[in-house]
């Protein structure tokens, strides 16, 4: 099957040792409507407030944005697809419903496991302790608590909050939004997922982190998990993804080997 | 193109073909009731690390600390017996203090549980959105949360009933299995409440006032004996009021003389029983034909 399967030939490069691919995520022409507020935009007053419940009509501030609109593909064990695209485009809507956080309206999104999503605004408890918010989210993924107690310090070795003086004591509102964003990605990371999504949560750390996460980013996929990484990083989807789809107005516009794609994205983006 | 690669070439199924051969699931899709339950049981320590958490951290910003668990309570029962005791001179009630803190705080245990399961989903959102667990292990942490201050407010409580007057007898053994049944009465209204204010926030505004006209239905502040004063009709309705029942059995176990509104001790263990049953079974059968919309949206 591997020879005959063109649209990316290089990914299949590395999936030759595994002889049958085995998909852990299939997306079936996947439209995503879903209903944002605006914020105050008008009509807020009370009496406009009680006129609707009258009429039973949606509030002014309320809109519907088709964000995917037939998306379709398949990734399979061991790939790491990444996802790029204009802001926007769909790429971080796609993910939450991969992660089954928003239904499809038509089609449908078949996954592996229970897929796991990293976004940056991913909070834990912001009032208790990082080593505190270590364990919850370790129990939270449904890991012993003996197997909790083995890892915290590693967790916490691993998103080096500590390499400035004693945070992991500390409440977690305290952190800068960096230090936030490597403890919780060492949390998620600490676990083999089957399909783990990142949302630019591995932005926001310095070079060092930035170099561990994506080495852990590695061994989560040849421990056979899929991993979808969203970034408006290029250099960062090119040293992780060996396959990248490209979304344009919730559409794929692209979907093949990063090099190809991230070309033709940048022809793209810089002629506009 | 890319939509070239939707089919795989070499087999040529469609794309829901190949998602079943490989065993996918759909994304989101919900677990079926034992499994459900069955998954709630395996995360039953986070539900208790969740519990612990919270209540370490609902006063974390506070001088005095984990003190105001005991101190909340107390203040409560001043205000009211300010009130009810020494500005209205209740004086029908033998022992009024003790009938009081008692009423007070057997209702707090279910006013607090419901308030904050309220906003047990909605409050909690970037947990939701980041990790795949049980949701209903928050609410289920709410309930022992508010426990757990249940079992600090107790401390008060006998203390208080005791310097004023009760004698220390066997039946003071029937307020355990009294909270227990009003602990899983309360889990069944907090995963109702939890996913009614998932949906709507509006929910968060009204409770306040559902649970203040609950109290004075329940008999907190003032003698049950003014219920008899109703039409029959609706004296049987308070009767059966899941928290006047509550409150009930936590005075016939600890005080001697207090005006109960059901005669009936048989009657009382039963509607509090049932009413345990089918708030704790419904409630969790509620929630869990939610369970893949909580996050969303």
């Amino acid at each position: 099957m591997v020879e005959h399967f063109n649209a990316h030939t290089e990914a299949n490069a590395t999936m030759t040792r595994t002889q049958e691919r085995i998909p852990t995520v299939v997306v079936d022409d996947a439209h995503i409507i879903y209903r944002v507020h605006q914020g105050a935009a008008g009509g807020t007053t009370p009496v406009a407030a009680l006129r609707r419940l009258v009429k039973r009509t949606h509030a002014p501030n309320v809109r519907e944005v088709h964000a995917v609109k037939g998306i379709s593909f398949t990734a399979y064990r061991g790939e790491a697809i990444g996802l790029i695209g204009s802001n926007g485009s769909g790429k971080s809507t796609i993910l939450r419903a991969i992660a089954g956080l928003l239904p499809v309206n038509r089609g449908a999104i078949h996954t592996q496991g229970q897929p796991s999503l990293l976004g940056v605004n991913a909070a834990l408890l912001n009032d208790l302790s990082g080593e505190r918010n270590v364990v919850l989210g370790c129990l939270a993924m449904g890991m012993h608590p003996d197997d909790v107690a083995k890892q915290a310090a590693g967790i916490i070795d691993f998103s080096g909050i500590n390499e400035r003086g004693d945070f992991a004591s500390l409440p977690m509102r305290t952190y800068s939004s960096g230090m936030a964003a490597r403890l919780r990605f060492s949390i998620a990371a600490a676990k083999k997922h089957d399909v783990l999504l990142i949302d630019e949560a591995l932005a926001t750390g310095d070079k060092g982190f930035r170099k561990r996460s994506e080495q852990r980013v590695r061994e989560l996929r040849e421990g056979a998990g899929t991993v979808f990484l969203v970034s408006h990083q290029l250099s960062s989807v090119r040293d992780t993804c060996e396959r990248t789809i490209w979304l344009e107005s919730g559409v794929i516009r692209m979907d093949g080997p990063t090099d190809e794609v991230i070309r033709a994205y940048e022809a793209y983006a810089n002629s506009k | 193109m890319a939509t070239t690669a939707l089919v795989d070439p070499d087999t040529g199924l469609t794309q829901a073909q190949l998602a079943a051969r490989h065993g996918l699931r759909v994304a989101g899709e919900r677990p079926s009731l034992v499994e459900y339950s069955r998954r709630l049981w395996a995360y039953r320590h986070f539900i208790a690390a969740y519990a612990n958490a919270k209540l370490v951290a609902s006063y974390s910003n506070a001088k005095l600390g984990q003190l105001w668990q005991v101190l909340t309570p107390l203040t409560n029962a001043a205000v009211y017996y300010l009130i009810f005791g020494v500005v209205l001179a209740q004086n029908e009630i033998p022992n009024f203090i003790a009938y009081l803190t008692t009423g007070l705080f057997i209702f707090n245990f279910t006013q607090s549980a419901v308030l904050a399961g309220t906003q047990s989903i909605s409050s909690n959102l970037g947990l939701i959105r980041a990790l795949h667990f049980p949701r209903a292990s928050l609410p289920l942490s709410t309930t022992i949360t508010q426990f757990q201050q249940l079992l600090a407010s107790m401390v008060v409580l006998v203390g208080i009933v005791l310097v004023t007057g009760e004698p220390l007898t066997w039946e003071w053994l029937l307020l355990v299995p009294a909270l227990l049944l009003q602990a899983v009465f309360n889990a069944g209204v907090v995963l109702l409440v939890a996913r009614l204010g998932s949906k709507s926030s509006d929910l968060k505004q009204v409770m306040p006032f559902i649970m203040r006209t609950w109290m004075y239905g329940s008999g907190v502040l003032y003698s049950v004996s003014l219920f008899e004063r109703l039409p029959g009709w609706a004296t049987t309705l308070v009767q059966f009021n899941p928290l006047l029942v509550y409150i009930e059995l936590a005075r016939y176990a600890l005080l001697e003389e207090a005006p109960l509104l059901n005669e009936s001790l048989t009657q009382l263990w039963l509607v509090g029983a049932g009413w345990a049953l089918v708030a704790g079974i419904g409630g969790f059968f509620y929630f869990w034909r939610g369970e893949q919309e909580y996050g969303r949206g």
